[in-house]
């Protein structure tokens, strides 16, 4: 297994404010790594930040190369994606075409492009019943797909998803979760940034608590579900 | 006013409209992708028209120098711009986009103007030599403010277009001119009588206005155009470039541009600084489409036409208050009706700003 995203150091502000401040973590070529913490712990700032949004200092290292001087579409190019927590789809076009601009990056021809189609539409049948309709008609759970499925189209290697399961009902969390476990399988590589702690660090390998800027706790996935501490503040559980 | 001078007043109005459609849509597909509002695209329409004017009289017309003197500072800005990013490898790309593909049509252009050229070959030289002014211009002014907020661009978009209006005085001087129609062709249909040049406008209008439709609906970079109007953030999450698809913009409307003046300057004589008014009449249709719809934009062009025809026939010398006054009942109608466009895009770029 080879290292495919290093972040060393990271700090991001507002202005004066500081929402991430010297945040360093590591995942490996195939795992799903998740990182937990409540509102304003800078979760979503982080993601921004790695995927070139935002502008920050220290390191972001991805497939062993420096991320700093590339823009955040060079970036997608070479394989990051992220689902945001607002989802940014492109509401006044069709399912379809938000799909076939996931593609946007590496589109060669219209076959090959139709064969990717397919194989989002088969991991999201709800998708194909719906590939005329307007993204801005769609319900949550189906926004959520679709802005998966758009991602998935940019075929990435690593890929951020922020707060996947974010207002959607207890059934379609877990068909979202379900898929993520099931994108292992193409070799994508997942960093999962969640609210609903349980959920997240019972599909992760490995697991960062972010409080206030900072990563306070990190291990096994299947070591922090069981820490007190970790199952005190955000697993609902009694303190000592 | 009688039946006859009604329909044809309706008849010279949709044919001035027709071309105030292509502009407003450039004005609209500028606007959507870039947040720009061009104030100086009825320049380049201007610009188009006097190209044309000076070739068919044999004389170099100044638009060579402009191009020539926009594509150096491009070509400066960009090479400095990538050897500082450390991106030395992208700058014969850069040298080829900004220096030798507008400077190949101007060179033409200059050679060219020496001899009496044939309508086409002129027509052709006049849409070579006006395509590269748009997006030059945006890679100088807009590209390095394209975080600024929609009020920043629009200050700059009036400075360069008073920049562009007095280098036209210079280039075309201070005499108005008037190109030969491409027709001289009239069809009698009852009490009617249409020229061969309106119908030339009209079909071109549509033909061309169908063709970006097809841009936007069926290719990739029509898509990518669509999806950075619809949201930015996420046209940069699928690796949409935003100077890409700004730059397209600005071609794509260099183009209407340069066909909105070679069409109008068989029917109206135009100074330097005309361009200028036919912008902002063009404008108006915009507005009247909310900035958002094409479409509506197209109707909206049209009807101004053809209020500018009949406000010229009651009062020719009130005839640009009457058609700009009309954008009162219509900015008040559309605060009450909708809440599309401007506003929305406004307060998003505030809460841009604030993220």
């Amino acid at each position: 297994m080879s290292t495919l995203l290093a972040v060393e150091d990271l700090h991001v502000a507002y202005g004066k404010v500081e929402a991430v401040s010297g945040v360093s973590l590591e995942m490996q070529t195939g795992q799903i790594v998740t990182v937990i913490g409540p509102n304003g712990a800078g979760k979503t700032t982080m993601l921004a930040a790695i995927m070139g949004l935002l502008p920050s200092t220290g390191t972001v290292r991805y497939d062993g190369a420096d991320m700093r001087r590339f823009g955040t579409e060079e970036r997608v190019r070479r394989g990051i994606c992220l689902v945001p927590e607002s989802r940014e789809l492109f509401t006044e076009m069709t399912v379809a075409d938000n799909l076939i601009l996931g593609a946007y990056t590496h589109w060669t021809n219209r076959k090959s492009l139709d064969a990717e189609l397919d194989q989002v539409y088969a991991r999201f049948p709800r998708l194909a019943e719906r590939r005329t309709q307007l993204a801005g008609t769609l319900s949550g759970g189906e926004r959520q797909m679709l802005a998966l499925g758009r991602a998935l189209m940019a075929k990435p290697r690593l890929l951020l998803l922020d707060e996947p399961s974010l207002g959607l009902a207890p059934l379609i969390v877990r068909e979202i979760f379900r898929i993520v476990m099931s994108l292992r399988e193409l070799g994508v590589s997942i960093l999962l940034v969640e609210q609903n702690a349980r959920a997240a660090l019972e599909t992760a390998d490995y697991g960062y608590v972010l409080e206030t800027g900072s990563i306070v706790h990190s291990g096994p996935a299947s070591g922090l579900i069981h820490d007190p501490k970790v199952i005190a503040s955000y697993l609902g559980g009694k303190v000592e | 006013m009688t039946w006859e001078i009604a329909l044809l007043l309706v008849q010279d109005g949709i044919s001035t409209g027709a071309i105030y459609v292509l502009v407003a849509l450039g004005i609209v597909l500028i606007f959507l992708v870039t947040r720009v509002i061009f104030v100086p695209f009825g320049d380049v329409v201007g610009y188009a028209a006097l190209t044309l004017a000076a070739l068919q009289l044999g004389q170099m017309p100044g638009t060579v120098w402009l191009v020539l003197t926009l594509a150096a500072i491009a070509t400066v800005m960009e090479v400095v711009s990538l050897a500082r990013q450390g991106d030395a490898h992208r700058i014969p790309r850069a040298l080829l986009f900004y220096a030798v593909l507008p400077i190949l049509p101007a060179a033409v252009v200059y050679f060219a103007s020496m001899h009496a050229l044939p309508m086409w070959l002129a027509t052709l030289l006049t849409v070579a030599v006006v395509l590269p002014i748009s997006p030059l211009l945006y890679r100088i002014a807009f590209r390095p403010l394209a975080d600024a907020s929609v009020l920043v661009l629009l200050i700059v978009a009036v400075a360069v277009h008073f920049a562009m209006s007095g280098l036209a005085l210079l280039y075309f001087g201070p005499e108005g001119f008037r190109t030969e129609p491409m027709t001289r062709a009239f069809f009698d249909l009852g009490a009617l009588t249409i020229s061969g040049q309106s119908i030339l406008i009209v079909v071109s209008s549509a033909l061309f206005s169908f063709l970006l439709y097809l841009v936007f609906e069926r290719t990739l970079i029509g898509k990518a155009l669509r999806a950075t109007a619809v949201n930015r953030v996420g046209a940069r999450l699928v690796g949409i470039l935003p100077s890409t698809t700004g730059a397209t913009a600005f071609l794509i409307a260099s183009l209407l541009a340069a066909i909105s003046g070679i069409l109008i300057g068989p029917i109206a004589t135009l100074y330097y600084d005309s361009g200028f008014l036919i912008g902002l009449k063009a404008f108006v249709g915009a507005i009247i489409g909310g900035l958002v719809s094409y479409p509506a934009t197209a109707v909206g062009a049209i009807l101004v036409g053809i209020f500018e025809s009949f406000a010229s026939f009651w009062d020719s010398a009130l005839k640009e208050v009457i058609v700009f006054s009309s954008l009162i009942p219509i900015l008040v109608w559309q605060s009450f009706t909708s809440h599309t466009g401007v506003e929305e895009e406004i307060e998003e770029d505030e809460s841009e700003g604030q993220a």
